[in-house]
């Protein structure tokens, strides 16, 4: 899938790689169920600002976050490429609203430096690793982390 | 292989029943009361018929009395299951055209045993 | 042993039902609404639940459910009258039974106090009609307690194939007409006598009559059988227990009676035998046998048991001589297995059965997953939300209304309504579940509050959602004990207000326009306003001088904080008030309302919708915001004139409604949808009930209309969202707030204290 992946006979690792505003950055495929395009969110009163609202997703009601926000950048502005993207940690369903997803890499642990020492403060909570390809730099967040406060603990 | 029709309006008994009488190599065709029993006893011929005689819309004395109105199942033996164990309620069994009886709560080789004595 | 655990779960579970059964039976004959039947019904229940427990070696549970069942034996045989105070003894023993059950479900320890208490009053009541036979009660117990007892036992296997070998016994067999009567068979039990050892069998054919005489169902045939085993006397016995009364059976053990050994000489004994076996004959009527020519037919049998003894017996020839065979052929088979009656057949136990009129015919059920259930009430809701969608994009698409594409969305809407209905239907429950365990309740609060009080059920298989039963049963058990700790007077206090010392509390169900009412309504004191209202005034609930309705203070025990009771009562005094009644029945999108009358007694009313799963909502609009109202919290929608609006601080504004000014709640704003208030007079108010029964005035910017939405959690993937009770998927594919009324309107009342309704009273 993924030219690098081809002289590593280690455990490999998919990811999908996005964007947000000029970042990229990337989750464990195997925590997203499915990538839809953008759909306006029915807000969600008294909620922290990174929560976009609600959508429809099939009949079950989707919380969609903000991941621009959640991460401490600037807001998503939604286009014709943004996308969401459904995750599922625990039982809970929901969505990341992010500028654009880019592709699928296929890594080994070795391509991945841990403890990374970069961005701001507050993504550097949700990121896990980072690696670089190519020409790129893209740092890998734990889907996990970026449930809202208050509600990781029911996941 | 006999074929055994047990009639008992406990679901609890009737499993307890099912699985003895399986794991002693007989069928086993279950009925809930009187009423079902007489209705599995027409599609079935089984060789001995085990009921309990307390139970809704039809009891067991009423079940025997109306099995034995058919010459056709005349033959068939009846073992009355019963927690009651005093004469006069046997008699009573009896009366109706039992055949004989098995106490509950019954020993898996007394119930076999029981069968025997009865089942041609 | 998975298997005996499988039939453990299946008795529990039975159990449960029995305890139902039980309960129900008792409380008809308490209402004197019972029959013979339902007698029987309560008798076999019990009956039931020893039996059971027996196999589990229950003994606590076993002794309690016998003593119990001999009191309802008295009762069934009409020995025993159901007095009050008997049907009283006999509730508690119900109770304690379903103690029981639990305690050994759950293996823990019961309450053997009550045990005791309650056994003794069942002795007591046994004990008064001693005269009557006690028949079934001792000697049955001991073949239920303790390990597997079968009845009577005579001898264990061990007896029967004991190692001191060779007993001799010579028996005697001669059965009468019952013993065929009855199915059985001196073949079979023949076949058992050998199968113990090995011995000969002679069969004495000298009271067959002639052919014409001969009666297909009487016994002429007896039977002489040696034996030689190693099983006892008893181990015989017993294969004859259960013809003993149908057959002369002698049994002699030749090695005690004969001082030399056996003889050899079989021809000798056997000859003996006949000799006693034609002596007992020759007084039978059968007169005219000159004729015959088998007097004394005999055969002589020499069986060895151990190979294939069943089919040497199952020939014919076994019972007599090939020229009686081909002459008599039924005397093999005096059982008669041919036709003689004719009249009797299988029609009459359908006949039987109905006469027993004992109720409904058992219903035709399935068990299915509630997973399963629940996935096709979510596809049915999609079903839903796509035809509206349909429907409304062919009205864009400006398709003429009465073209067939849209008549053919009309008849697909009512079919999906109806699928919707029919899939909701299999959620529906009858509350009966629930009402079942408030008799049980009556009477432990009565026990606690030494009250008196009689309950009656009515409507209990009104059929309402799953859900909403579950959640039902915790307002309504405190409804019922506040009924009877604050509502119904002690029985003295009852005779002084010439009223019967036995409270009554009725607790009805029915279905009332598409939603589920429940009335429970007592015949007790009533709400003393004056007092309601000094303690609310006590209390700073409401100003000193606030005018209120009788209506109004009736509500006000539904506040927060609200108890009548200067010292809290054990019961009803935890902390746990009407207004937790009154919101949880909220949060089901129910209404509780109370009308009283002073000495005359209280009836609370709950209105609940009958599913959770869709509700008639009031379509709302604010700013860019669709929200869903809740159809039942709505009392009026009104268009305000600018005079009736009123500004108060701070932008908010207050409402003239009939006299009385109302605080405006503006929903923007209150969600924090927007922060510039919006202009009363600009929208449309939308009068919604409050917590104090008052009303409360919520604002928007439309009203798009109403419509039935299918209720999706936001919980499941999110979390509780203050002011929102969930959320629904509109016709246009998006997602809509569902508000949660009495969330609002509290949290109003808590932010702006001085809006208290009861503050700006209009003159």
């Amino acid at each position: 899938m993924n030219d690098h992946a081809q002289n590593d006979s280690h455990f490999k690792r998919e990811l999908i790689a996005f964007r947000i505003a000029d970042q990229e950055f990337c989750v464990d495929i195997k925590s997203v169920r499915e990538i839809r395009g953008y759909v306006p969110a029915t807000p969600l009163p008294k909620t922290p600002s990174y929560v976009a609202g609600v959508i429809n997703l099939r009949g079950t009601v989707l919380p969609v976050m903000d991941l621009g926000l959640r991460m401490g950048l600037k807001a998503i502005t939604p286009t014709p490429r943004s996308v969401i993207m459904v995750v599922k940690i625990g039982s809970q369903l929901f969505g990341l609203l992010v500028d654009a997803v880019s592709d699928i890499v296929s890594v080994t642990e070795e391509d991945i430096q841990v403890n990374p020492d970069v961005t701001n403060d507050r993504s550097r909570s949700f990121v896990s690793g980072l690696m670089a390809l190519d020409q790129r730099m893209i740092a890998i967040i734990e889907a996990s982390s970026i449930l809202p406060e208050g509600l990781a603990e029911a996941a | 292989m006999k074929t055994i029709l047990t009639i008992d309006d406990s679901r609890t008994m009737r499993e307890m029943l099912r699985r003895t009488l399986q794991d002693a190599g007989f069928g086993v065709i279950q009925a809930e009361d009187g009423v079902d029993g007489v209705e599995k006893l027409a599609g079935s011929q089984p060789n001995v018929i085990i009921t309990d005689v307390n139970m809704p819309r039809m009891d067991g004395l009423t079940f025997i009395e109306t099995v034995r109105k058919d010459p056709a199942n005349r033959g068939i033996p009846i073992l009355v299951l019963t927690t009651e164990s005093d004469a006069e309620k046997k008699a009573r069994a009896k009366n109706a055209g039992a055949t004989g009886w098995i106490v509950k709560p019954f020993d898996p080789e007394k119930l076999v045993a029981a069968i025997n004595r009865v089942a041609a | 042993m998975t298997g005996m655990e499988e039939i453990r779960q299946t008795f529990f579970e039975e159990c449960a039902e029995q305890l139902d059964e039980l309960e129900t039976g008792l409380l008809a004959i308490q209402d004197g609404s019972a029959d013979s039947e339902t007698v029987n019904a309560v008798f076999r229940a019990v009956h039931s639940v020893k039996g059971g427990a027996g196999a589990f070696n229950l003994d606590t549970l076993v002794g309690f459910a016998h003593t119990f069942e001999s009191v309802l034996d008295l009762v069934r045989s009409d020995r025993l009258e159901t007095s009050e105070q008997v049907v009283s003894v006999l509730l508690r023993s119900s109770d304690v039974l379903a103690d029981l059950v639990t305690a050994a479900r759950d293996e823990t320890a019961h309450n053997a106090a009550a045990v005791a208490e309650v056994s003794m009053a069942l002795e007591a009541l046994l004990g008064d009609t001693s005269s009557g036979s006690g028949s079934s009660a001792e000697d049955e117990l001991d073949g239920l307690m303790g390990d597997f007892g079968f009845e009577p036992v005579q001898v264990s296997l061990d007896d029967l194939i004991g190692p001191q070998g060779d007993n001799r016994f010579r028996i005697l067999f001669k059965p009468n007409r019952d013993l065929y009567a009855r199915a059985n068979e001196s073949m079979v039990l023949i076949r058992e006598v050998l199968s113990l050892g090995s011995g000969e069998v002679v069969c004495d054919m000298s009271r067959l009559p002639d052919l014409d005489a001969l009666d297909s169902e009487e016994a002429y045939l007896s039977w002489g059988i040696t034996l030689e085993t190693n099983a006892s006397r008893g181990a015989i016995e017993e294969i004859f227990e259960f013809v003993d009364e149908e057959c002369e059976l002698t049994i002699e053990d030749l090695n005690e009676t004969e001082d030399e050994p056996a003889s050899e000489d079989v021809d000798r004994e056997v000859s003996e035998l006949l000799a006693m076996l034609s002596a007992g004959a020759s007084d039978g009527s059968n007169s005219d046998d000159d004729e015959t020519d088998f007097d004394f037919a005999s055969v002589g049998m020499g069986i060895e048991t151990d190979p294939e003894p069943e089919e040497d017996f199952d020939e014919p020839g076994f019972a007599a001589p090939a020229a009686i065979e081909t002459k008599h052929e039924p005397v093999a088979a005096p059982a008669a297995r041919k036709p003689v009656e004719a009249e009797a057949g299988p029609k009459d136990a359908g006949e039987a059965g109905d006469d027993k009129k004992a109720g409904a015919p058992p219903s035709t059920t399935i068990r299915v997953d509630l997973e399963r259930v629940d996935r096709l009430i979510d596809l049915v809701g999609e079903l839903v939300i796509h035809q509206v969608m349909l429907s409304q994009s062919a009205q864009k698409a400006g398709i003429n209304s009465s073209s067939e594409v849209i008549l053919g969305f009309e008849d697909l809407e009512m079919l999906t309504r109806q699928i919707q209905d029919s899939v909701m239907a299999i959620r529906a429950q009858a509350v009966k579940s629930v009402f079942q365990k408030l008799p049980r309740l009556v009477r432990e609060v009565c026990a606690a509050t030494g009250k008196d009080v009689r309950l009656t059920t009515e409507g209990e298989y009104t059929e309402v959602d799953k859900t909403v039963i579950e959640r039902l049963s915790d307002p309504l058990t405190h409804m019922i004990r506040n009924a009877i700790d604050h509502g119904i007077e002690s029985p003295e206090d009852r005779i002084k207000a010439g009223k019967p010392p036995v409270g009554n509390i009725c607790v009805s169900a029915a279905h009332r326009s598409g939603r589920i009412v429940i009335e429970i309504s007592d015949d007790g004191a009533g709400i003393d306003r004056q007092r309601v209202r000094a303690i609310a005034v006590n209390k700073g609930l409401i100003p000193a001088g606030a005018n209120l309705s009788d209506d109004e203070i009736d509500n006000l025990i539904f506040l927060p904080g609200f108890s009548t009771r200067e010292k809290a009562s054990e019961l009803s005094g935890r902390g746990v008030g009407m207004d937790v009644v009154k919101r949880s029945i909220q949060a089901l999108g129910g209404r509780v309302s109370i009308s009283s009358q002073l000495g005359k007694g209280s009836t609370f009313v709950l209105s609940l919708p009958l599913t959770l799963a869709v509700l008639d909502g009031m379509i709302v609009s604010t700013g860019d915001n669709t929200l869903v109202l809740p159809l039942t919290a709505v009392l009026e929608t009104l268009k305000p004139n600018s005079g009736d609006i009123r500004e108060v601080l701070d932008g908010a504004s207050v409402i003239r409604v009939r006299e009385r000014f109302i605080p405006v709640i503006d929903v923007a704003r209150q969600l924090g949808f927007t922060t510039t208030p919006s202009d009363a007079r600009e929208g449309v108010i939308v009068l919604v009930e409050s917590e104090t029964g008052a009303g409360q005035a919520l604002l928007f910017d439309a009203i798009q209309g109403q419509r039935q939405v299918v209720i999706k959690s936001l919980e499941a993937n999110y979390g509780r969202i203050e002011g929102v009770s969930a959320a629904t998927i509109l016709g246009d594919g998006r997602v809509a707030l569902i508000l949660d009324v009495d969330a609002l309107t509290t949290s109003n009342r808590l932010d702006a204290p001085s809006y208290n309704p009861f503050s700006v009273a209009a003159e």
